[in-house]
């Protein structure tokens, strides 16, 4: 947004560590995102994908190294934290809709509380997203009334609301039926083509050959491999992940 | 995009139909609850003799053979109750040793608290969120209408008595627990160790010992132990260690409830940017005490009758006030009628609760509508 910053990367990550107790998750990881970059993250399971995009938001803590997002360092200081985390949003495998509002009070709770905007505002922005995610008819209703598809839209649209920058996604559609896994990849698929910087971490990958900028392959904690999807599919260059995609792929 | 739907044709489905006959309505109704099985049937036969057994003996007892009227023992000759006291005793059982001429004021007291509790209790009523400024004044307004004081005639405590006083204690103890047990829950599940620790100790000391042994110390080692200045009024003692002790058992049911609030939905708050306090408050709070509400209504109506514990210090409640009237010469012999008579009392309030956390949680369900 600033012109400063605005040629700038919008996320780097230089040197970052994690432990998870003597669990040594995240190992020197180094990752630099430009702006409207929509970078996919695959890798086998335990292999710190989910940590690696959660550490981006404060979910969870870097021991070392520095995060830097759009300008703001993470750190301890809880006004960096608020100030990434209104910047960044995050779409959850289990969707984490708040199941005791309505689709449209999901959607206005964050602008109108941290944002500060007024309701009616915030409840014009939110029926513009639940458009967009193709679900305006759905607004007062209950999340516990919807399908997963219709559920991870609308968690789409709500963080959409809070006008981010940045959207993380963890495993969006790893929780989902597979006909509605199409409705979500549509919508990411179009989130992606308005030019939104996006990391995404899943195993879809033919949505990662669609609208990947960058394919990052992932194990033990460490980036093996980070490739455009058209390297990184037809002459993958470790073993590591040529085994990987051979799996996912015969599935 | 489009939208994957299925399209059927109405003549490929099969036309509805009508249920079968005597199966649904009333009929259908008794068959399938009262006399679905042999068992079932013999139950229901059974319950209704004991019905028949029961409910006319105590239905005579308490109206048809009672006695109504007369000043002593002697008037009531029948084989029924005998009620003849109610009219003469009613005043003492109500108000305790509030003076007479002042009782309307417990009645303006008692009536105020249906304009201030409504917009609490219910919601789409008038005036909306504004209904609520009259909620939050009524306990000091209470206070102050009940004390006197500002041209009122003042009233002091040791004249409170009867089931007023069983009201306002459990009132009192009502309003002040919730809150206060809201944050101990919190803050027993608090990061910071020293906070967490102080939380963990009200809790437990307030559960691990009898409430009886709470008000003994509230009543007579207190004034022993606290500087002469800190004389504190001995009812308000006893609303505070009540409700200290509500507190506790209400902190254990809201932090049952706020583990069973799944982390996603902290870490949706938090990556959405509410702080600690918002997520509490909008996200996390709504979902646990809805889940709490049958433990929270639980504790209120045992403290609610935990109002009569009150009588091991010497105060008048209406159950102290029951025990005098039994023991009165003129009256002796009344126990059954005076204790059914208090047991009304209690059995509306509480069962009214309990009807009450059942609308609610109809209410706040929003996984059927």
């Amino acid at each position: 947004m600033q012109d400063q910053t605005a040629a700038g990367p919008i996320i780097e990550i230089k040197g970052v560590n994690k432990w998870f107790g003597d669990y040594h998750a995240l190992r020197d990881i180094n990752l630099t995102v430009a702006r409207q970059e929509r970078i996919v993250i695959c890798g086998p399971s335990g292999s710190g994908k989910s940590t690696l995009i959660r550490t981006i938001n404060r979910l969870e803590e870097h021991q070392e190294g520095s995060i830097i997002v759009d300008g703001v360092e993470l750190t301890h200081d809880l006004k960096n934290i608020d100030a990434v985390r209104r910047e960044v949003g995050m779409v959850f495998q289990s969707f984490n809709l708040f199941p005791h509002l309505t689709v449209l009070q999901n959607c206005t709770l964050a602008p109108i509380w941290v944002r500060r905007l007024p309701k009616a505002e915030a409840e014009a922005t939110a029926m513009e997203y639940l458009e967009r995610v193709r679900i305006p008819e759905q607004a007062n209703k209950y999340p516990g009334q919807l399908s997963g598809g219709q559920q991870q839209r609308v968690a789409i649209a709500r963080s959409l609301c809070m006008r981010p920058n940045v959207m993380l996604f963890d495993e969006p559609t790893s929780a989902l039926d597979p006909e509605m896994i199409k409705e979500v990849l549509e919508v990411m698929v179009d989130l992606a083509e308005s030019g939104m910087t996006m990391l995404v971490v899943t195993h879809e990958m033919g949505f990662a050959s669609q609208v990947a900028d960058r394919v990052i392959f992932m194990d033990a904690g460490q980036i093996v491999e980070s490739n455009t999807p058209d390297e990184f599919f037809n002459r993958p260059q470790s073993d590591r992940t040529r085994l990987f995609l051979s799996q996912v792929i015969s599935q | 995009m489009t939208e994957t739907v299925f399209h059927r044709s109405k003549a490929d489905l099969l036309p509805e139909r009508p249920p079968p006959p005597g199966t649904a309505g009333a009929v259908g109704w008794v068959r399938e609850n009262l006399f679905s099985s042999w068992t079932n049937s013999a139950l229901t036969i059974l319950s209704l003799y004991l019905l028949w057994l029961v409910v006319p003996g105590v239905f005579g007892w308490a109206f048809l053979d009672a006695g109504f009227a007369g000043t002593d023992r002697t008037a009531c000759e029948g084989a029924g109750a005998c009620w003849a006291w109610v009219d003469q005793r009613i005043g003492q059982f109500l108000y305790g040793f509030y003076p007479r001429e002042q009782t309307w004021r417990v009645d303006l007291a008692l009536l105020l608290l249906v304009p201030a509790a409504a917009p609490i209790l219910f919601d789409k009523l008038p005036f909306g969120r504004k209904a609520l400024w009259f909620s939050l004044a009524y306990p000091f307004l209470a206070v102050l209408i009940l004390l006197g004081g500002f041209g009122l005639e003042e009233v002091p405590t040791d004249k409170f008595g009867g089931f007023m006083l069983n009201i306002t204690i459990g009132l009192a103890g009502i309003i002040v627990s919730l809150p206060f047990g809201i944050l101990l829950a919190l803050g027993r599940r608090s990061q910071m160790p020293v906070l967490r620790l102080i939380c963990i100790g009200f809790i437990e000391a307030f559960r691990g010992i009898p409430l009886v042994t709470f008000m003994f110390t509230a009543a007579l080692l207190l004034p022993l132990f606290l500087p002469s200045h800190f004389n504190w009024d001995l009812v308000l003692r006893v609303i505070v260690v009540v409700t200290f002790y509500a507190a506790a058992y209400i902190a254990e049911v809201i932090r049952g409830g706020l583990q069973a609030i799944p982390r996603g939905q902290y870490e949706a708050a938090q990556a959405l940017g509410l702080g600690y306090w918002q997520s509490m408050r909008l996200v996390i709070l709504p979902q646990a005490l809805k889940i709490s509400i049958p433990g929270i209504v639980n504790t209120f109506i045992a403290l609610f009758k935990d109002t009569t514990l009150v009588i091991v210090i010497g105060l008048f409640d209406i159950l102290n006030i029951g025990n005098q009237m039994v023991a009165n010469p003129d009256w002796l012999g009344l126990g059954l009628e005076t204790y059914v008579f208090i047991s009304v009392f209690f059995f509306v309030i509480c069962f009214s609760m309990s009807r009450y956390s059942m609308h609610l949680e109809r209410r706040l369900d929003t996984t059927r509508r």
